[in-house]
């Protein structure tokens, strides 16, 4: 009896001896909230969350790695309680919920057609799947009968699931379920980190956009009313839609297909409706922060690219600081362009936006002379981004360059929004064609000059500024000769007093690019004036910078860093926006503050930043559908109301005003909800055969067939 | 050739899982998925072998001279279970990837009455040591063969058409049994 009692005990005392050995030997130093967040989870090992167990959850929602809210089985009390636990505040974070890209529209009548087993995985396996839309959904319900919360329906007309927000828990059953990757897990970090991708059914506005904004859905939004959702989603790659609404030049419209037969759609104007429609409401729509994940990033640089930063970098739960050198934030919008089509209040209204969400601003410090990047890397800052702009004025060489009377633009217009004094003159001349050079033009009647021409060596075609700028300026009194080129400046006793020009003709260039410029002889003439506004260029300032941290510079005169990353040559610095990419336009310096953004983040929550497959650079080459059948033209309502020209003058009153809640509906309602290959007919007589032609993936867009029809 | 018959014997004629009805908790409950059920096969291939060492050696070295063999099932347990938490303890500290991986599948081997099954029918059969590493290896890969064999049925079956009232564990079981009297078939090819 004692010989079995003394060798179990034995073997259990060697195990124990042995686990306790292997215990000490291996000991992992755990974070007791983990075991903590562990006992707050039900315990259920279910995998909805993606993780191993509930151990794995808990260990990776204390790292920061999962959100508080990702059990799916434990709910919002679970998270709540979770939340409390660790100090985060989970009021604002947004669940993930499923939801499908594909919106429908034509698409919708391409449900698959297959008689074997009614599951698109197997459609996928025997037949690939491929029907007439390649992203589009097989809708045989897979994701239906997947998921266990009742949270998708098949709606009977479109045959694509339908999601319901208030039932799904994101669980993620219907995305493994979708054989065609069409429906994602979509939360707000998803959203601010994605990037549009080659394997997207995007529509070409879409493409077009530099911020990516899902403008098909906002448009979608404001046709139902429902102006808040459109203006979030607006929100989702664009922090600054007021701003935005009134001076982006609309490339989204250039690519419109109701450019094929009709008008484009006035998409900024739409933009601008539902932006307007909150600020006049007085009250801001929240949005949601994400827990705080501990990291602390530097903004250098007020303007679009660093605000749209900080916006998603605090959105994604960092701390965000940004250090900006003028006065106020709001950077070239603030100090470049006139009030009369961007007031001081109405960029308030986007910057206050952005502050309210939890960022500390610092103004009137340089980097370079107040401070440098090592100086905020030793105050704690984990990653900085560097958005300083071009506020560099670039000048031409000529003769007599150093007369006074001689401004660069940026020189002059900034002085409208500063202390400095304003550039008096009565006789005017801008060199330059681009909005900068409107700009310099218009704001110089308004501010009482007597004549402004304005000289620019191309041809017209080759202007660079929105082609109603030009037509305003022209409207407004500002006198255009194209084919004219600079030669000289002539002064008396230092001071500016005309400028001798000479008229050109061009020549094509054998390597592309620009064409060539041949100097007509004996056309020099001279031009009396006493202000020449030299509006050819701008640069970013970086000796300062260069001299203080070694930063790399370009050829240009930019800061070098990776295309990719936009990292720069020294780690953890980042940079963007005009800095790095030369003079752009404000739109392009907001998506690339919301990319900094999304490496900033991988950067310092992971330590690498991975690459977007496929990421969508060019058009996508199907997008070109070049004729719309059953299209009925109609020409656009939206024609936004301006004050006359005589009322113009003396004043910077804005020029143009924001369109009416019934033109918006209407223009939103011109929307053909494009995807790359489709666009939505969906108000078509059923009697009517749908035809597209030139699509790649003929044959394709044959529906409502006539035999469905009863007679 | 003993060894060879030996080794087909424990892998198909007598699949611990499919003829023996061993382990049929995580077979059931971790097979709706290819990849983890290759996660669970590998655990358990590793372990059942790790444990039928240390258990052969008990039996021979410790239990057999003392006339103790009716204490085998205790002492077993005892070693399997701290044994899986011997290697819970070192993956975790020196390969979190493959701890992370093998995450809650790890606790479940304890309870895998496949692993307790094999190293009790390696003291049944009195097996030599070099036997006893062929017929345990050879159980735990037959377990595995079962489970991914399963795992890729389950799969299919969830794109089948199958009356809602099937659905689910119901025609896994039903499967489970026709896969059964499928390895049933390999019967006289050795014992």
């Amino acid at each position: 009896m004692i010989t079995p009692i003394v060798l179990l005990t034995s073997i259990g005392f060697v195990a124990a001896v042995i686990l306790g050995i292997a215990g000490r030997l291996f000991y992992v130093d755990e974070d007791p909230r983990i075991e903590a967040v562990a006992n707050l989870l039900p315990g259920a090992n279910c995998g909805g969350c993606g993780q191993a167990g509930c151990n794995a959850t808990a260990e990776a929602i204390v790292q920061r790695r999962l959100e508080v809210n990702v059990c799916v089985v434990g709910g919002t009390e679970t998270a709540e309680a979770i939340g409390t636990l660790l100090g985060y505040d989970v009021t604002g974070s947004e669940p993930k919920l499923a939801c499908s890209t594909c919106e429908g529209g034509y698409r919708a009548a391409r449900k698959y057609h297959y008689s074997g087993l009614q599951d698109c995985r197997a459609a996928l396996q025997l037949y690939h799947g491929f029907i007439r839309c390649e992203n589009g959904c097989l809708g045989l319900g897979s994701c239906f009968k997947a998921c266990k919360f009742s949270a998708i329906r098949m709606d009977n007309v479109s045959g694509l699931p339908v999601f319901d927000p208030d039932r799904c828990v994101g669980c993620g059953s219907c995305i493994e379920a979708c054989p065609k990757g069409i429906i994602s897990l979509v939360g707000e970090k998803t959203k601010i980190l994605h990037w549009n991708q080659y394997t997207q059914c995007l529509s070409p506005c879409r493409q077009r956009c530099p911020a990516q904004i899902n403008i098909p859905k906002y448009l979608a939004h404001a046709r139902r009313g429902e102006y808040g959702a459109a203006l979030m989603t607006i929100k989702d790659n664009n922090p600054l839609p007021v701003a935005t609404g009134r001076v982006c030049p609309e490339l989204c419209a250039t690519e419109c297909r109701r450019t094929i037969n009709d008008d484009p759609l006035a998409i900024n104007p739409v933009k601008r409706f539902v932006s307007d429609w909150e600020r006049s409401s007085g009250k801001r729509i929240p949005v949601s922060v994400a827990a705080d994940t501990g990291y602390k990033i530097a903004v250098v640089g007020g303007g679009p690219s660093g605000l749209s930063a900080a916006y998603y970098l605090r959105r994604l739960g960092h701390q965000v600081e940004i250090f900006e050198k003028m006065p106020k934030l709001g950077g070239m919008p603030r100090y470049g362009i006139p009030d009369y089509r961007l007031s001081d209040e109405q960029l308030d209204w986007d910057i206050e936006g952005i502050l309210e969400l939890g960022i500390t601003a610092h103004t009137n410090v340089t980097l370079g002379k107040d401070f440098t990047i090592q100086f905020l890397r030793n105050n704690g800052f984990d990653a900085v981004y560097l958005a300083i702009g071009a506020w560099f004025g670039r000048m031409i060489p000529l003769e007599g360059k150093e007369l006074t009377g001689i401004y660069s633009g940026i020189d002059y217009l900034r002085r409208f929004h500063t202390d400095e004094e304003i550039i008096q003159g009565k006789r005017f001349v801008v060199i330059g064609a681009g909005n900068v050079a409107m700009d310099c033009a218009r704001s110089a009647l308004r501010a009482g000059a007597s004549s402004v021409l304005l000289i620019f060596r191309f041809s017209r075609d080759l202007m660079e500024a929105n082609a109603h700028e030009i037509t305003d300026a022209e409207n407004e009194g500002v006198i255009m000769r194209c084919l004219v080129s600079p030669v000289r400046f002539i002064g008396e006793n230092g001071r500016l007093t005309g400028i001798e020009v000479q008229e050109v003709t061009l020549r094509h260039s054998p390597t592309g690019g620009l064409p060539e410029v041949i100097p007509v002889e004996g056309s020099n003439e001279i031009v009396d004036c006493d202000v020449v506004i030299q509006a050819v260029g701008q640069a970013a300032d970086l000796n300062d910078i260069i001299a203080a941290d070694g930063l790399a510079k370009t050829r240009y005169s930019t800061i070098d860093a990776d295309e990719d990353t936009l990292q720069t040559s020294l780690p953890g610095v980042f940079a963007g926006g005009d800095c790095y990419s030369g003079p752009r336009l404000m739109v392009e310096a907001i998506a690339a503050g919301r990319y900094a953004a999304r490496s900033i983040h991988y950067y310092v929550t992971t330590g690498a930043i991975p690459p977007i497959e496929y990421r969508q650079r060019e058009m996508m080459a199907p997008a070109m559908i070049d004729s719309l059948v059953n299209v009925i033209p109609t020409p656009t309502s939206a024609i936004k109301p301006v004050i006359p020209v005589e009322d113009r003058m003396g004043t910077f009153r804005e020029v143009e005003g924001t369109i009416t809640e019934q033109q918006c509906q209407q223009e939103a309602n011109r929307c053909l909800n494009c995807g790359i290959y489709c666009y939505d007919q969906d108000d078509l007589p059923r009697d009517q055969t749908r035809i597209a032609r030139s699509c790649p993936n003929e044959p394709h867009i044959v529906e409502k067939e006539e035999m469905a029809l009863p007679n | 050739m003993d060894l060879f018959y030996l080794a087909i014997s424990a892998t198909f004629v007598n699949n611990i899982l499919l003829a023996q009805y061993l382990g049929n908790c995580p077979f059931l409950g971790v097979s709706k998925r290819i990849e983890t059920a290759a996660g669970m096969a590998a655990a358990i291939i590793f372990v059942t072998i790790l444990s039928a060492v240390f258990t052969w050696a008990v039996l021979v070295y410790m239990l057999r001279p003392y006339g103790l063999e009716f204490l085998q099932t205790l002492t077993f347990i005892l070693i399997i279970a701290s044994l899986v938490q011997f290697v819970e303890i070192i993956l975790k500290k020196k390969s979190k990837v493959l701890y992370d991986a093998l995450g809650v599948y790890l606790a479940l081997i304890t309870t895998n009455c496949a692993v307790l099954g094999v190293v009790l029918l390696v003291a049944r059969k009195e097996l030599a040591f070099i036997e006893m590493l062929v017929f345990s290896s050879t159980s735990a890969v037959g377990y595995a063969l079962a489970l991914l064999l399963f795992a890729g049925h389950r799969e299919r079956l969830q794109i089948s058409a199958i009356p809602r009232s099937m659905q689910g564990t119901a025609i896994a079981l039903v499967t489970a049994g026709i896969m059964s009297l499928a390895f049933i078939g390999f019967r006289g090819m050795a014992n």
